[in-house]
């Protein structure tokens, strides 16, 4: 089963290595894993997405927290929680295609970005199913490009991770 | 007073109590070896090849309850101490590692003897640092020391360039470690040890299975007194032997691949199981699926969360250090006016007592003509009345001493459980014979093994290490051979060592007395004479029956109860 998992981990040089090594050593899976510093600058958040069993995600769950520099996790999966991811996508806009892309941006509530005479770049906000059926929605041949960042997440209400 | 970063270094060992340090020059580290040289609190053992620093140290910290500490320099020194940081990391060893770099502005150019040292260790230590600012030294050696001993223990390496340890600053030895991530717990939860209590009041058919945990939590004192309030049977695994007294009635033998049928059996059938300071790995229950196919409650206590749920489902979790879970749990139940059944305990007892006489224990069949190995093992108990410390290295005679030698205390028995490593035996003998210096130490092994650190023959001399070293020479690869006979159609694919050494002049050769012993009659003369040679280090070359099998034993992805006995063959 996929889960969301949020870690908060010192801003150290070497720490995401740690995370990153962690996954591969034990053979886990790693769909997507994002990481920046927070508004405390001396620790930094990580989102990181995986499936595996109950088994084997209750040892992410522990792995992660026997990392020394891992301060707190949360598998925000096991509750309320809302999930963002951005994509860039330059497409070909070119004839008939042109208004058609436009369209299917505001559809998608994107926004254009760049505006070439032969090109677009979309901007989309959303959850990795929203973005994956945008790009289903467009003709295969239109996209030049497209970058991910792959999911950010954060617990609903007062699900909060903090130290 | 400002210092530079090298006589910080030393500084803080000093501070830490540090007796002994293992290690090995080079360019990278030129300026600590120059600061150690200024000092004599701080003693340096000069190994002849780092895997053999790590590995003394190593022995030096299981022969005792203090942290293991080695300086080696940058690029080969500490690609060669890689093995022995994995070999340390695998059993929670306690060890601080400092380790040269190339100076920081060079690194990542590929400058010479550079290597990612951080990088390259990160998968088998506990916590690592690269060193920036010579003003860091100091709190993170003290870092060091807190990460490798609380919690579970582990190896920690500290990697300092050598412009850095040339730079000076106030030394200033912090008093406390906080590490805001790092909270290692102690006491258990109360209510899971109430439900322990409840489990095991309630058993029929109670199992007590005790790992290396116990002897590095140093809570064997606690376990014996729940044992023998219980009643219960124990088995230890090859890391606990020592946890639990070898010679104790109650003692069922150690379990796994190698271990006695009814230690086996009565942890395929038990009804609730305790599992204190173990971890149910591969080479201890077999195969997971067959080993779940009989239900039982389990009651798993440790300190590393991660270790609990791993491999097979636990009914009620205890985190905490063993000594407070322990000493908690066997108040509670003295507390208790409940009572194991004694009926039920009588009937298990005696199921157990048939599984003895059905796997015939641990029996050979000894001979006049040929060296048996276990009978050398029994002879080295006989001869050291159980008192000895017991380095092994890997393989058949590792699993042989840890039959026949039965250890009644924890830290006797010194081998590489976890990560299995050849060559460990020689180099952690040295360690514990520096601990312990009036003690008798003895290095089991074989003529595989000892070939993988024989150079330490050498540090053996200079520092006057009387350890007393059994080569159970079979000229194979004894386990591999073992291996390739039961499930290799007898394809013995390089297990047969030719061209092997003469032994005995060889340890003439570094300066020690040797022997070749040939015949099964000459064995225990051969061990009184040189067991009474209290200061020197004599290497015995015992020439053992090259066709003998350790058994019990049960096949790899097999399950305890599926375990061949030697008749069976």
């Amino acid at each position: 089963m996929r889960h969301i998992i949020s870690v908060l981990i010192e801003n150290e040089a070497g720490a995401l290595s740690r995370v990153a090594g962690l996954f591969s050593a034990r053979n886990y899976n790693i769909e997507s894993l994002t990481v920046a510093p927070t508004e405390d600058a001396t620790l930094s958040r990580m989102t990181i997405v995986t499936r595996g069993s109950d088994a084997v995600i209750e040892q992410i769950t522990k792995q992660l927290n026997k990392l020394i520099d891992v301060a707190a996790v949360m598998d925000l999966s096991e509750g309320e929680h809302l999930e963002r991811e951005l994509m860039l996508v330059k497409v070909r806009a070119e004839g008939a295609a042109r208004d058609e892309l436009k369209r299917m941006a505001d559809i998608f509530r994107g926004r254009i970005l760049d505006v070439s005479a032969n090109t677009y770049t979309i901007e989309l906000t959303g959850t990795r199913v929203k973005l994956d059926s945008f790009l289903q929605s467009i003709a295969r041949d239109l996209i030049l490009e497209t970058v991910r960042t792959g999911a950010s997440g954060i617990g609903r209400g007062e699900r909060i991770l903090k130290l | 007073m400002e210092l530079t970063g090298a006589e910080i270094a030393i500084r803080c060992l000093q501070e830490e109590g540090v007796e002994y340090l293992f290690g090995y020059p080079g360019g990278a580290v030129l300026h600590i070896y120059d600061a150690l040289f200024q000092q004599e609190q701080v003693k340096h053992i000069l190994v002849r090849h780092e895997q053999a620093a790590i590995h003394a140290a190593d022995g030096y910290a299981r022969s005792s309850d203090k942290v293991g500490v080695a300086l080696v320099t940058s690029g080969p020194g500490i690609t060669n101490a890689v093995t022995g940081i994995a070999t340390a990391y695998m059993d929670s060893i306690p060890m601080v590692v400092i380790s040269g770099q190339v100076p920081s502005y060079a690194i990542g150019e590929d400058a010479f003897q550079e290597v990612d040292a951080v990088g390259i260790t990160r998968p088998c230590v506990k916590h690592n640092f690269l060193i920036k600012d010579v003003k860091d030294i100091a709190p993170t050696i003290k870092k060091a020391f807190y990460l490798a001993k609380s919690g579970r223990p582990g190896p920690v390496l500290v990697d300092i360039p050598k412009d850095i340890s040339n730079q000076r600053t106030e030394f200033i030895y912090p008093e406390n470690v906080s590490i805001r991530a790092y909270n290692p717990v102690g006491k258990g939860d109360s209510t899971q040890i109430k439900r322990a209590a409840q489990l095991l009041l309630g058993a029929k058919r109670p199992m007590i299975y005790a790992g290396g945990g116990v002897v590095l939590s140093g809570a064997a004192e606690q376990l014996t007194g729940l044992v023998r309030l219980l009643g219960f049977p124990i088995t230890n695994t090859l890391m606990g032997l020592g946890g639990f007294p070898a010679t104790d009635k109650q003692f069922v033998g150690m379990l796994g691949m190698h271990g006695t049928y009814e230690a086996n059996m009565a942890m395929q059938h038990c009804d609730v199981l305790v599992a204190i300071g173990a971890r149910f790995d591969d080479r201890v229950i077999g195969n997971v699926e067959h080993f779940a196919q009989v239900p039982r409650k389990i009651i798993h206590i440790d300190i590393d969360p991660s270790s609990i749920a791993k491999r097979v489902k636990v009914d009620v979790p205890i985190v905490g250090e063993l000594k407070p879970v322990l000493d908690e749990l066997l108040a509670v139940l003295r507390a208790s006016k409940q009572q194991p059944d004694a009926a039920d305990l009588a009937a298990w007892w005696k199921q157990i007592k048939e599984w003895n006489v059905a796997g015939g224990g641990l029996r050979y069949k000894n001979s006049t003509e040929i060296i048996k190995p276990q009978y050398v093992i029994e002879t080295l108990y006989k001869i050291t009345h159980g008192d000895a410390f017991v380095t092994s290295d890997v393989g058949q005679h590792q699993m042989w001493a840890a039959q026949y030698y039965k250890f009644d205390q924890p830290r006797r028995w010194i081998n590489s459980g976890g990560l299995g490593t050849m060559g460990f035996g020689l180099p952690a003998a040295m360690g514990v014979q520096l601990k312990h210096p009036e003690a008798t130490v003895a290095c089991v092994t074989g003529e595989g093994s000892i070939q993988m650190n024989i150079q330490e023959l050498s540090t053996c001399k200079q520092f006057h290490l009387p350890i007393k070293v059994l080569s159970l020479n079979n000229r194979y690869l004894g386990m591999v051979r073992q291996w390739q006979q039961f499930f290799h159609g007898d394809r013995y694919s390089e297990s047969y060592m030719d061209a092997l050494p003469d032994f005995v002049k060889l340890a003439e050769a570094y300066g020690h007395v040797g022997m070749r012993i040939e015949q099964p009659s000459d064995v225990e003369p051969a061990l009184k004479e040189a067991f009474a040679r209290k200061k020197e280090l004599v290497f015995m070359d015992f020439q053992t029956d090259p066709k003998e099998n350790v058994f019990p034993m049960v096949p790899g992805g097999k399950g305890l109860s599926e375990v061949v006995l030697s008749e069976d063959l």
